[in-house]
């Protein structure tokens, strides 16, 4: 956080004007909108998810103040069926995707840090050069479903597998390991793979942390790839059920039919559509909650720094 | 002086081992180096470089039936030159999703394009450090959102059965009808836009801000320059060269209005007002499977987009500044 934050001192230098009230709030009026407009979506969203179907009916739909704690919709979602299907599905995804990114991103960076290498000139030319060059859809489909990958979990993986970005990130840092440690681990015996496992990325775990990271909530976040090359209902990742539960009015399974669920301690209840859908969406958002802290904390200085550097 | 002339002399002795002059020395020291780049290499060239050449398909009457494999209906399709291009020069709905897209890049541009400079002068101005860093990390979050999360949250919210919704008819009126009317979409995928990004383009400028050296302010103080002069005449030029370089960015980008948040309203609010080219590409290539009119149709977006793109870099080194051809 602290790279982040500007430093300004927290008082007012004796040179700056007293703001004017009027000023200051307006100021605080639209910083207060700027930060509901991102918080109270996420609360109702929240609430109603955890609310039973009596309190979603007397609110008249969403519910904005909670009043009991019924977790019920989640465990419709978690206890299988299509629901369940799609956060095992997605979760595989964001997991063989990003070992798979990683595992790449970082032997191509180590390959390329070395700044005397063999071709590592035009090697990096050839990953920068894909900043600029789009592909085009139309081809790119013609290729992974020619490749067999059309309802295959790896055409969600593969062609988004390498970002350059990530990349050149990641090179930057490596190469910013003092040489020396390099050269003594050489001279006693070791050879690259081993020099890249036990003393760079030890030396690097944030740094490729972070990556991974980025990586994952990529993987999570995806949709297009699954519009294209995924037909069949069982392979479908959660954010294409989510655009059938909200976007195109489909009905939440489990719903209407009966489906009871037992939960300790509260009894027996049958979730409420609007929770389910609630739900989903919540659990749609928890990854990117549970890292987006990491991310921030590290990431946005390289964004920075990039960018600024440009 | 001496030591330099005792390494230089000593060089040929101890150096060659370390920098080789023969490549086949050197491919010897570095081949694991280079097997590490192979896998990388070799999925950047399937699912990015083939692609790109396989953009020939523009030129082509592709059928994918005329052979066994992709690669034998591409062999055995005919070439009818331009033939494809004025098929689509001569689709109506081509140019609605052109003007589309050129709508919403000039409007982006005017509407979004300096909400996060304001919102990082805003952010900035906030004396509490506390207080500055909540609001920041609350902004940054939709970030991370996928697009179907943030058109979700704002059916939710401000759909025909949303929260809003909720409201106004409880009070006793209509709602309105804001994720379906065509012609204010421009505006509502302009705040969807704001709402996932404006928060994390602020980051950038509060660095550069950051970097803004404050004694000019003070020295600008004691001249006597009010509040909104020291803003024309220190903040906004020490935001300069990060403000060109953003918006050459964002017009090399310009026809990638993204693709994915307009293929999750389009059928909700029809095809006239929320086709672009993005959607014109995947409707046409994919969806009807008219191949080679899809390809056709992002080989003139790419061509367009890198027209846009050396422009945009001629016009700000004409401004005096770099540009984004001197990237390290």
């Amino acid at each position: 956080m602290t790279v982040l934050t500007p430093r300004r001192p927290s008082r007012r230098p004796v040179w700056e004007e007293k703001p004017s009230v009027l000023g200051q709030l307006g100021k605080g009026t639209i910083l207060t909108l700027v930060t509901a407009a991102v918080l109270v979506p996420l609360w109702v969203v929240l609430v109603t998810s955890l609310s039973s179907a009596e309190t979603i009916n007397a609110a008249g739909g969403y519910v904005v103040i909670p009043r009991e704690f019924d977790p019920s919709a989640y465990v419709v979602i978690f206890s299988g069926g299509l629901i369940g299907r799609a956060v095992w599905i997605s979760t595989l995804i964001t997991f063989i995707g990003t070992a798979i990114s990683l595992t790449l991103t970082v032997l191509a960076a180590y390959g390329l840090s070395r700044s005397d290498s063999v071709a590592h000139r035009p090697l990096l030319f050839y990953f920068l050069l894909t900043f600029l060059i789009y592909p085009g859809m139309i081809p790119s489909y013609l290729v992974v479903t020619g490749l067999g990958l059309k309802n295959n979990l790896l055409a969600l993986t593969l062609p988004t597998a390498i970002q350059a970005f990530n990349l050149v990130v990641l090179r930057a840092f490596f190469m910013n390991i003092p040489s020396e440690l390099i050269d003594s681990a050489r001279i006693d015996g070791a050879g690259e793979f081993r020099i890249l496992t036990r003393i760079v990325l030890p030396l690097s775990k944030a740094v490729v942390a972070v990556i991974g990271l980025f990586y994952a909530v990529g993987y999570w976040n995806a949709f297009f790839n699954a519009i294209l090359y995924i037909d069949r209902n069982d392979l479908q990742p959660l954010q294409r059920l989510l655009q059938g539960y909200i976007l195109l009015g489909q009905a939440p399974p489990n719903v209407g039919g009966g489906a009871v669920v037992h939960i300790p301690g509260i009894g027996y209840s049958a979730p409420p559509s609007l929770a389910i859908k609630m739900a989903v969406v919540i659990v749609t958002v928890i990854p990117a909650l549970i890292v987006y802290p990491f991310i921030q904390r590290h990431f946005t200085k390289g964004v920075i720094i990039g960018a600024v550097k440009g | 002086m001496s030591a330099p002339t005792l390494t230089k002399a000593a060089e040929p002795v101890t150096r060659p081992a370390r920098h080789p002059r023969r490549l086949r020395d050197r491919l010897r020291r570095d081949w694991p180096l280079l097997l590490m780049v192979v896998p990388a290499f070799l999925l950047v060239l399937v699912f990015h470089y083939v692609p790109t050449l396989g953009n020939v398909v523009a030129f082509q009457d592709y059928n994918p039936f005329a052979g066994d494999t992709p690669f034998e209906a591409f062999l055995y399709s005919e070439w009818i030159g331009f033939g494809n291009f004025e098929a689509l020069f001569k689709d109506p709905s081509f140019w609605d999703a052109l003007r589309n897209t050129l709508a919403i890049l000039v409007f982006q541009l005017v509407f979004y394009f300096p909400l996060p400079i304001i919102l990082a002068l805003l952010l900035h101005s906030v004396l509490s450090p506390r207080l500055r860093s909540f609001i920041q990390s609350v902004v940054y979050l939709p970030h991370f959102f996928s697009w179907v999360l943030v058109v979700s949250f704002f059916q939710l919210m401000l759909g025909g059965a949303g929260l809003l919704a909720q409201v106004v008819r409880d009070a006793g009126y209509t709602p309105p009808d804001i994720m379906t009317n065509p012609d204010t979409f421009i505006v509502l995928v302009t705040s969807q836009a704001v709402w996932k990004d404006a928060g994390w383009g602020m980051i950038i400028f509060l660095a550069a801000l950051a970097a803004i050296d404050p004694t000019l302010y003070e020295a600008a103080a004691a001249d006597g320059a009010g509040r909104w002069r020291r803003l024309w005449h220190i903040t906004l030029p020490g935001l300069r060269s990060v403000i060109i370089l953003l918006l050459i960015l964002r017009l090399g980008d310009a026809l990638n209005v993204g693709f994915e948040q307009f293929i999750l309203q389009r059928d909700a609010v029809g095809r006239q007002a929320a086709e672009v080219l993005d959607t014109y590409v995947y409707y046409r290539g994919v969806v009807v499977q008219q191949y080679g009119i899809g390809a056709a149709a992002g080989l003139f977006k790419a061509a367009v987009g890198l027209v846009l793109i050396l422009a945009a870099n001629k016009i700000a080194h004409r401004f005096g500044e770099q540009g984004i051809y001197q990237k390290s």
